[in-house]
């Protein structure tokens, strides 16, 4: 027991040498505290709802104390804007976060990830007919897929021009690599007992490959998706660095700091963030519709 | 019949062209034939791609370019430009701007910047690709320490694991990169430039992959080890180096190799406002002034970044697990 006190002796010790020294460091330590032990206390009762209340705590601790040291220590707001300011630059400005959004998302990423996830599975399938191109393309669409493709957005903007075009053919390229190498893994899936009994089924290479070898490389075709669906939102901003029309988020980040109006960079990074975790969660969600029967999912 | 099978198997080993099946049994021809096509398809594509810029520039080359005005030919597709001036055909591949450069055009251009540079001069690939990859090093060095402090601290500490654990898986799923030219900016704005602002993206970026896998690594002992260790009265810090570390190895080792190619690409997105020194500032350069060839060879020396960053973790893996006997060999 003395052990799990230890940590709250020494933060208390610590938030009075803050006091001591300044009256601003040791409110923001005692702050810090105080959540903390509020959030062990509730860890330790256990209960339903913890898994959800404690992370919220947290993050709402990270955000008061971003405030309380913002506005206690007149952090200058070229370097740190308060999050109030940017709910409120959110809350001003949704006509241009909204606009950005569909540029930038719907139109550049969604787009590009359609093509690149359904490119992706069909080559792999080129790939499973064709053994001697299957054995080609798995070693090198691994080493693709280590690779730093968003760099290839310069010659994408240079092609596509700089319109939502080029930042899809971006999107596209870093989707496509990881859909390939996991749906050519996923079809080595199937048994080799589970092909025999389709072959005694008298079932042909379409029939076992739509009723046996496709359902049991859906987990591993997620897992690509799934992969892609964070890299595509990446690949569409940093594409706009490169260039863009006068809408959309990278754009807006890019000339955003560029007149250090920081608090829209922080409004267009929430809105990036809300999308990308929607999206994931969104593949996450077809996933379990789509693979109810595999262990993973079983709750 | 079976006996006739394995004949025809020991004919098929005796015979000399056996490491020729065996190459093609393999995965070396295969790799090879997907290579060389994409060769191919590359140098087929320049035709069409750069078709446009050559016949501009018919004059130069010292042929009639049909149809004659630019407007004109602005209007036609690039096959129908193609079949109309095959005299342009063998310039597709020297342009200086290409739209599209042939691979040995990008081949000489790494050669010139990289062999015949000196490693410290600011035009050579040498001086910038270690920008890069002395950045991604040391962010991806702070990066794992921080990550594998971080995962002791929530596989021990309950509270911790609750808070911190759903925010760092969530962070996955966030477009982090985004912020990086705002990092750089701001810590240029405090007055820090050079090394540390990269390093400190390529840290966070490398971060949470190691935070992730570490904890999945720490939890993979089973009860059953761990209460061996509770018969031997051993204390969480010996059951940490005893069991859990050791048992983490395979994971961590998965989890850099993410992290690595996270921290690369976060060093040559940070490098783009800098402008200054490194792959990215060549990209961006490059895509200013239209330098396609230089942009393709910073690109493939990025490549080649990434992959030996892949090699060195995959080296250093291999030597671990064997030592440790996780690996047969």
């Amino acid at each position: 027991m003395m052990a799990a006190r230890a940590p709250y002796l020494f933060g208390a010790i610590a938030v009075l040498f803050g006091l001591v020294i300044d009256l601003r460091v040791g409110v923001v330590l005692g702050g810090w505290l105080a959540a903390w032990t509020a959030n062990a206390w509730i860890a330790r009762r256990g209960g339903p709802g913890v898994r959800w209340l404690v992370p919220a705590i947290f993050g709402l601790t990270l955000i008061a104390l971003w405030e309380a040291i913002v506005q206690l220590f007149a952090v200058p707001f070229v370097i740190l804007p308060p999050p109030s300011a940017v709910a409120a630059r959110i809350a001003a400005s949704t006509d241009v976060l909204y606009a950005d959004f569909i540029q930038t998302f719907v139109r550049g990423a969604l787009s590009g990830y359609a093509m690149g996830a359904v490119a992706g599975v069909l080559v792999a399938l080129l790939a499973d007919r064709f053994r001697f191109l299957g054995r080609g393309l798995l070693p090198v669409g691994n080493m693709m897929a280590a690779l730093p493709i968003v760099g290839t957005a310069p010659i994408f903007v240079m092609w596509f021009g700089s319109n939502w075009e080029s930042k899809a053919a971006v999107v596209f390229t870093m989707v496509f690599f990881p859909v390939l190498v996991n749906t050519i893994q996923g079809l080595k899936e199937a048994t080799a007992i589970q092909r025999d009994l389709m072959t005694t089924y008298a079932a042909g290479y379409w029939q076992t490959l739509w009723r046996l070898r496709l359902p049991m490389a859906m987990p591993f075709i997620f897992n690509g998706l799934k992969i892609g669906s964070t890299l595509a939102l990446i690949g569409a901003i940093v594409a706009e660095f490169f260039g863009s029309p006068i809408v959309g988020m990278g754009f807006r980040i890019s000339t955003s700091v560029g007149t250090l109006a920081l608090d829209m960079v922080w409004a267009e990074i929430a809105v990036a963030a809300l999308a990308g975790s929607l999206f994931y969660g969104a593949v996450t969600l077809v996933e379990r519709a789509v693979t109810f029967w595999h262990p993973s999912q079983r709750r | 019949m079976a006996d006739m099978v394995i004949d025809q198997e020991r004919a098929i080993h005796r015979s000399s062209g056996f490491r020729v099946a065996r190459l093609f049994a393999g995965a070396t021809v295969p790799v090879l034939a997907v290579v060389a096509a994409i060769l191919a398809i590359w140098y087929a594509a320049c035709v069409p791609m750069n078709i446009h810029g050559t016949v501009n520039l018919a004059r130069v080359h010292g042929f009639e370019a049909v149809p004659a005005s630019r407007g004109e030919r602005r209007d036609i597709g690039a096959f129908a430009l193609v079949s109309r001036n095959p005299a342009a055909i063998p310039f597709v591949w020297s342009e200086e701007k290409p739209r599209l450069p042939a691979p040995h055009q990008v081949g000489a251009e790494i050669w010139r910047t990289v062999a015949l540079t000196a490693p410290n001069d600011r035009r050579g690939l040498v001086y910038h690709a270690w920008t890069t990859l002395s950045a991604t090093a040391l962010g991806f060095a702070i990066g794992i320490g921080l990550g594998v402090a971080l995962a002791i601290g929530i596989v021990h500490n309950r509270a911790m694991d609750l808070s911190v654990m759903p925010w760092a898986i969530a962070s996955q799923t966030i477009p982090i990169l985004a912020i990086a030219p705002m990092v750089i900016v701001v810590f240029a704005s405090v007055g820090l430039t050079g090394l540390l602002p990269k390093a400190f993206i390529a840290a966070y970026l490398s971060f949470f992959p190691v935070v992730v896998g570490m904890v999945k690594g720490l939890r993979s002992p089973d009860a059953m080890q761990l209460d061996l260790l509770r018969t031997y009265n051993a204390s969480a810090f010996q059951v940490l180096m005893r069991l859990r570390l050791p048992a983490s190895m395979p994971y961590l080792f998965t989890s850099l190799k993410i992290g690595a190619a996270a921290s690369l690409v976060g060093t040559i997105v940070g490098e783009l406002p800098t402008g200054g020194a490194g792959l990215g500032a060549r990209l961006l350069a490059g895509s200013y002034y239209g330098q396609t060839i230089q942009i393709w060879s910073a690109l493939f020396v990025a490549a080649f970044l990434a992959a030996l960053l892949m090699a060195v973790i995959g080296a250093v893996q291999g030597v671990t697990l064997r030592r440790m006997g996780m690996v047969q060999g």
